[in-house]
């Protein structure tokens, strides 16, 4: 059974700039089902970090519509957008963006603190997450000791260890070389088998684009076409 | 909360020295301020045990005229001592003091002084009144430090001194200066001579006769005598309180640098991690927290550098005031030429109330200022955040 994720329609999103304003979307229609493993791709500029943020909530629409977990974007409050990214989304951000002075296992345990988990039941599934991106041997490191394929791969298991119905990722891979690149793309798209967890990306880095089964191309704030790549069974 | 308090902590011991450095600075306040409050209250418990040694003991009776700041009603303040007290002044419970106004003049200058007469038997009052037990050709006198040194004067040494008796002519004697003692209560001391109360009583014409009545006991109902009035301990100390309490607006001026310092240190760290943690701050958002729970967090952070400042204050500052309290405080100036009722040597008394609100108040200054720059933060786009873009 497939259901809507995101559903996107004639979303436009303005941005002030100088005198007038800049429109960095213009007109979108999307619509994401659970499951999917897909792909913002475009040039720089293109607007792709634009409606990620829209659709994780850091943003909102100017007009049209985002309608992300059964929430319009631009009609929750600031507490409402909080708790959907609380209990529902993960980010991966291209500089990884963990805490420096906390601990591989503190990193991945922070989301599960928000939602109020028990200790021993915070242990188990930040271990479990570690499990995921091969990381247990790593837990008492702190960031700046570790390797930025590391780096990444304790990003995704804190993106990943509430279980969320949709992960987002800007650019993971873009400061990585091709064999870290692969071992987080292989983890992500086995957790996204695993756990039916929606991924969408936003790159304009091939080794990422070899992996999506559905990618869209996005040009000057617009959807130029989409490509659906055949499931192989 | 608790999730920001462990947060908080994370960070904190996370980010090193420079928290350490602040809370070393804070510490420090911490115990330069409660050191400063112990010495008060050690000095305001100092200052009531001499004046009561010295000065007051249980209460007094004054003669109904006896003004202590009006020094022309001596002549009239005086009367026969109350038989109904002839009783517990023979127990040594009570002791008479007759007062008079005269001049002193020592290497031929003149000086006012206030002659007071005190039975040489007495050990109510903590004075060495013994020393004018001393059968001399002069009249025995003993006097207070401050006084000898204002007046050049030495034990064994002779001054002539003169007095109006009742008729209002004026009569001149020799004293001689049989002891000279020290009491840190400017009031016993200042401007004033001790002669044996017979002597006082023969050289005025007034045997039998006293202004003031000093008594041990403070707990005795004590019924109304006629012509005296009853001066309970509290509000002869009343001055005491008075004058501590406006030393403490000067002490308040101090405290008040020493917070603005420490509490410098945490704006300008608040400020600077504001700046510096903005991609941070961006995370927290992304994952899932509300503007408001940063600047909660970022308070938090900041009001904890106190709880660890009282922490590592406590650390050093325990033996140190401890030591202090036990060994306690000598100044390095002459404290009698400060006309305060304040001894060389104060030792301060750290009460658990002293402790728990200095704490409190550093605590709370600290949270308000770690709030205020963190407000920043409600204002801030997360996108903008999350690049570190914001200047
Ligand atoms: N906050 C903002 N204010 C003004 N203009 C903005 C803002 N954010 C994005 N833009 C503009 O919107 C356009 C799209 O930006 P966006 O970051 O979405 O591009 P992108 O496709 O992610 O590019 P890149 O590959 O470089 O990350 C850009 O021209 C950018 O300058
Ligand atoms: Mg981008």
């Amino acid at each position: 059974m497939e259901k809507s994720v995101i559903s996107i329609r004639q979303l436009v999103k303005k941005f002030p700039a100088g005198k007038g304003e800049f429109t960095a979307l213009k007109g979108i229609d999307l619509e994401f089902n659970t499951g999917e493993f897909a792909g913002l791709i475009g040039p720089s500029g293109s607007g792709k970090t634009t409606l990620l943020n829209i659709i994780g909530s850091l943003d909102v629409p100017s007009t049209g519509e985002a309608v992300v977990l059964g929430s319009s974007i631009g009609e929750l409050s600031a507490r409402e957008a909080a708790r959907l990214r609380k209990h529902s989304l993960g980010f991966i951000f291209q500089s990884y963006n963990l805490l420096a002075v906390h601990t591989v296992f503190e990193n991945v345990e922070f989301p599960l603190l928000l939602l109020d988990y028990s200790a021993s039941e915070r242990k188990k599934m930040v271990q479990e997450a570690l499990e995921w991106v091969g990381l247990t041997d790593k837990t008492d490191s702190r960031p700046p000791k570790l390797s930025g394929g590391e780096c990444q791969r304790v990003a995704i298991a804190r993106a990943m260890v509430k279980k969320p119905s949709l992960v987002l990722a800007d650019e993971p891979t873009a400061n990585l070389d091709a064999d870290n690149s692969h071992h987080i793309l292989k983890t992500m798209e086995t957790l996204n088998r695993e756990l039916n967890t929606t991924f969408l990306f936003a790159t304009h880095d091939e080794k990422v684009i070899g992996y999506l089964r559905r990618k869209i191309f996005l040009k000057d704030g617009r959807v130029d076409k989409e490509e659906w790549v055949k499931q192989t069974p | 909360m608790k999730t920001a308090i462990k947060l908080a902590y994370r960070n904190l011991t996370g980010a090193g020295l420079r928290t350490w450095l602040n809370v070393i600075v804070l510490s420090f306040s911490f115990v330069v301020i409660l050191f400063m409050k112990g010495v008060m209250s050690g000095w305001d418990l100092q200052a009531k045990t001499d004046l009561t040694q010295w000065e007051i003991a249980g209460g007094k009776y004054w003669h109904q005229q006896y003004d202590p700041y009006d020094p022309f009603t001596l002549s009239d303040s005086h009367a026969p001592i109350p038989p109904e007290l002839a009783d517990e002044i023979a127990a040594g419970d009570m002791v008479p003091l007759l007062m008079t106004q005269g001049s002193i003049y020592p290497q031929g200058r003149l000086q006012s002084v206030l002659i007071k007469g005190i039975p040489a038997e007495q050990s109510l009052l903590k004075l060495p009144t013994h020393q004018l037990d001393t059968v001399t050709e002069a009249f025995p006198a003993i006097i207070g430090a401050m006084m000898a040194r204002n007046l050049k004067l030495e034990i064994g040494q002779y001054v002539t001194i003169r007095w109006r008796d009742v008729n209002g002519t004026f009569d001149a004697h020799d004293i001689l200066i049989t002891d000279i003692f020290s009491s840190n209560v400017p009031s016993a001391e200042a401007g004033q001579i001790y002669l044996p109360l017979e002597t006082l009583q023969e050289m005025l014409s007034m045997p039998g006769e006293t202004t003031i009545l000093t008594f041990r006991d403070e707990e005795r109902e004590r019924t109304s005598v006629e012509g005296f009035s009853l001066k309970t301990k509290e509000t002869l100390t009343a001055s005491i309180d008075e004058m501590l309490k406006t030393k403490e607006v000067g002490q308040g001026i101090l405290y008040f640098i020493l917070l603005l310092l420490a509490m410098l240190a945490i704006f300008d760290t608040q400020v600077l991690s504001i700046f510096k943690r903005q991609k941070e701050i961006g995370t927290y958002i992304a994952l899932g927290y509300t503007r408001g729970q940063v600047v909660g967090l970022f308070t938090v952070e900041g009001a904890m550098h106190s709880v660890l400042a009282a922490l590592v204050g406590a650390l050093y500052g325990t033996p140190l005031l401890w030591w202090m309290a036990k060994n306690g405080w000598t100044m390095p100036v002459d404290t009698s030429e400060f006309g305060v009722p304040i001894a060389q040597t104060l030792y301060p008394v750290f009460s658990p109330g002293l402790i728990v609100s200095t704490t409190l108040l550093v605590v709370l200054i600290t949270t308000i200022v770690s709030y205020w720059p963190s407000r920043k933060i409600a204002k801030m786009n997360p996108t903008e955040a999350l690049r570190g873009k914001i200047q």
